[in-house]
């Protein structure tokens, strides 16, 4: 296992080594992670997706990885220093590495960069994420039927884009089901806090929400919603075994697919720059297995909305849509398209944020 | 507000603030013997791997805390063997035991991730907790009661006993104390074992009680708020009593009023709370003359004896 802070020993220590890979090396490929891979969440989740870059490519790639790297000048630190000792694709796993990602990609033109769920590209700098919206979307339907209060809970990490368009998904969909559903924001300012997830999962039930969905790393949420005998759902990675009962689906982050692609590209030698959003249609994004306690109807209409997706992921936000304060923000017939959902700073109407 | 939410609150309240007093109870003992012991969340984080491991295995909550005593207690004698025997560097040693907890812990619990474990009932009789007062009196875990009768033990220690006398002695002059035939070594040994124990304990409340899992770093810097409380509370256990539910409040208060749809401040403003309270507090010390409320005299220092 590698922390950032044996990693720089060792690091030193292979960059004294001697001269960079050369052709008919193994491609090497780095990953950073905002969390420790043992979270069971997020950074589990890309861990996975590079293992599967190792099971397709065998000994034709090296994979590296450093874990719990904070976003800001850490990160850059970490990021120069995997280019500097050789890796020729690295790929940096969260929204804050973005701006340190794009500094060392200008000075050190011959790596390349893939960096997720930001916006900003370069020449040697991709950006990938992957339409999470899609599977809140499902979850929301889920939730409009199953709530009996007729508020679900949100743990949200930082209002940006990625996080509010999730937000706003859940709650149109839920609120198709029962126009009447509201859903309540916490904001924790942390992407990986077990103890403070738990802690605004119960304040939430304390407060009449009985369905809990999360937009934070650990499954802290779950086991508290768990004991309480209420439902939630999984963030990044199937989460039945914390809270067998509670937990009704996960939305699964399937990054594999895209990696392998890279780094084929990269083999290939076809690596260009872009920007990539995959979804469902992809298998980036997946819906893990129903809860049993998951009525058959409430399946059906989970899987309806599935296969809406499928057919168009810009569905989900179709209008007439209003923002919190009424006014009416996608008129009918329309719909947002990826531009507006990738800048989205408004909550929709019933979001209590 | 209604009764039932008040009283939700409080548990939580109650819930964040008793594993940082546990743990910065036993950081207090360390300190006032003259030891600063930087490695607490390193600790914490051995602790809480274990206690969650022997859990898992044993399903025994008494294994799980003893587990977790033990594994906290090791991890500071070799924190106690570095700067207390070999006499290294106290402040470099215990952020060293910091990174190293972070590490170890990791490791050991590699085999745990994914995995939960029921959490152990209040050690009260149910029907005791069944009413809404009676479950903020009786409804809580084991260690909250454990925290709260500690907190009463180490104030009669270090106030109303010869040991605690000594133990007191031997935080503010190293040397008199050698010098009138006390074991100094000795004396920081048990304080620095003491605080391992109680840190590791604080550790097990998230692994086993809060959040029933492992995960690396699942303190997520709760040693660093303990350690801020003992120099906030100017190393009185009574006022780390006060400081902790204090601190408990500050962390969750603002997630309840977010949950009820108020914003109180700004959450970067909540969350650096403890800090900057210490700080003023550390100020309002230095400010303040007279005895009682100042750092242990010899705290951090190194001791040799002469031969």
């Amino acid at each position: 296992m590698i922390t950032r802070r044996t990693f720089v020993t060792a690091a030193a220590a292979a960059a004294a080594l001697g001269p960079h890979a050369r052709a008919a090396d193994p491609v090497k490929a780095a990953w950073v992670y905002i969390g420790p891979i043992g979270d069971h969440g997020w950074t589990y989740a890309h861990d996975q997706g590079r293992l599967d870059v190792e099971k397709a490519f065998g000994d034709k790639v090296k994979t590296t990885y450093v874990e719990n790297v904070a976003e800001g000048p850490d990160a850059e630190r970490v990021i120069r220093r995997l280019a500097q000792e050789g890796n020729q694709i690295i790929f940096t796993t969260s929204f804050g590495y973005m701006n340190p990602t794009l500094k060392v990609a200008q000075r050190t033109p011959d790596t390349v960069f893939e960096h997720a769920t930001g916006y900003k590209t370069h020449s040697n700098m991709s950006a990938y994420n992957s339409r999470f919206y899609e599977g809140r979307a499902v979850c929301g339907t889920i939730a409009g039927h199953m709530s009996e209060t007729g508020v679900g809970g949100y743990i949200a990490s930082f209002p940006i884009p990625e996080v509010v368009m999730g937000i706003n998904a859940f709650q149109l969909s839920a609120q198709k089901v029962n126009p009447d559903f509201r859903t309540r924001v916490i904001w924790v300012n942390t992407w990986y806090d077990p103890a403070k997830e738990a802690d605004a999962a119960k304040a939430l039930i304390d407060q009449g929400v009985d369905i809990i969905t999360q937009h934070t790393d650990s499954p802290a949420a779950l086991q508290a919603a768990e004991q309480r005998g209420l439902m939630a759902f999984g963030q990044a990675w199937d989460m039945t075994s914390f809270a067998p009962k509670a937990h009704l689906t996960a939305i699964k982050d399937n990054w594999g697919p895209y990696y392998v692609d890279r780094v084929q590209a990269m083999i290939d030698g076809t690596w260009a720059s872009q920007s990539t959003w995959w979804g469902m249609t992809e298998g980036a994004v997946e819906i893990t297995p129903y809860n049993e306690r998951v009525p058959a109807n409430v399946v059906a209409a989970a899987e309806a909305v599935k296969a809406e997706i499928l057919a168009d992921t810009n569905s989900v936000f179709a209008g007439p849509i209003l923002d919190q304060s009424g006014a009416e923000r996608v008129p009918s017939g329309t719909k947002l398209d990826d531009g507006a959902l990738l800048t989205m700073d408004w909550y929709v109407a019933g979001v209590q944020s | 507000m209604t009764e039932a939410i008040a009283i939700a609150i409080l548990m939580t309240v109650i819930g964040a603030a008793t594993p940082i007093l546990l743990a910065a109870l036993g950081e207090l003992v360390v300190e006032k013997a003259g030891v600063l012991n930087l490695g607490v969340e390193g600790m914490m984080l051995v602790g809480a791997v274990s206690g969650f491991a022997a859990m898992a295995l044993t399903a025994s909550p008494l294994a799980a805390v003893l587990a977790a005593m033990a594994a906290g207690t090791l991890a500071a004698l070799l924190f106690g063997v570095l700067t207390l025997t070999l006499t290294a560097n106290q402040v470099a040693t215990g952020l060293a035991l910091t990174i190293f907890g972070i590490g170890l812990s990791a490791l050991v619990g590699e085999g745990f991730v994914g995995r939960t474990v029921d959490v152990r009932p209040p050690p009260f009789p149910a029907p005791l907790a069944e009413g809404a007062w009676s479950r903020l009196l009786f409804g809580h875990d084991a260690l909250v009661y454990v925290s709260l009768v500690m907190t009463a033990a180490v104030w009669l220690f270090l106030t109303r006993t010869r040991a605690g006398l000594i133990l007191r002695a031997v935080g503010e002059s190293d040397l008199s104390a050698h010098s009138i035939g006390y074991p100094v070594i000795a004396v920081r040994y048990g304080a620095v074992a003491f605080g391992g124990a109680m840190a590791g304990l604080a550790g097990s409340y998230y692994s086993t009680v809060l959040t029933p899992m492992w995960a690396e770093e699942l303190t997520a810097g709760r040693g660093w708020i303990a350690l801020a409380l003992v120099v906030f509370a100017a190393w009185r256990p009574w006022r780390l009593l006060l400081g902790a539910y204090l601190f408990g409040a500050v962390m969750t208060l603002e997630l309840h009023a977010k949950a009820a749809g108020v914003s109180l401040l700004a959450p970067e403003f909540l969350a650096a709370m403890p800090y900057l309270a210490t700080v003023l507090v550390l100020a309002l010390i230095s400010l303040r003359r007279g005895p009682g409320a100042q750092a242990p005299a010899c705290l951090g220092r190194p001791f040799k004896p002469a031969h």
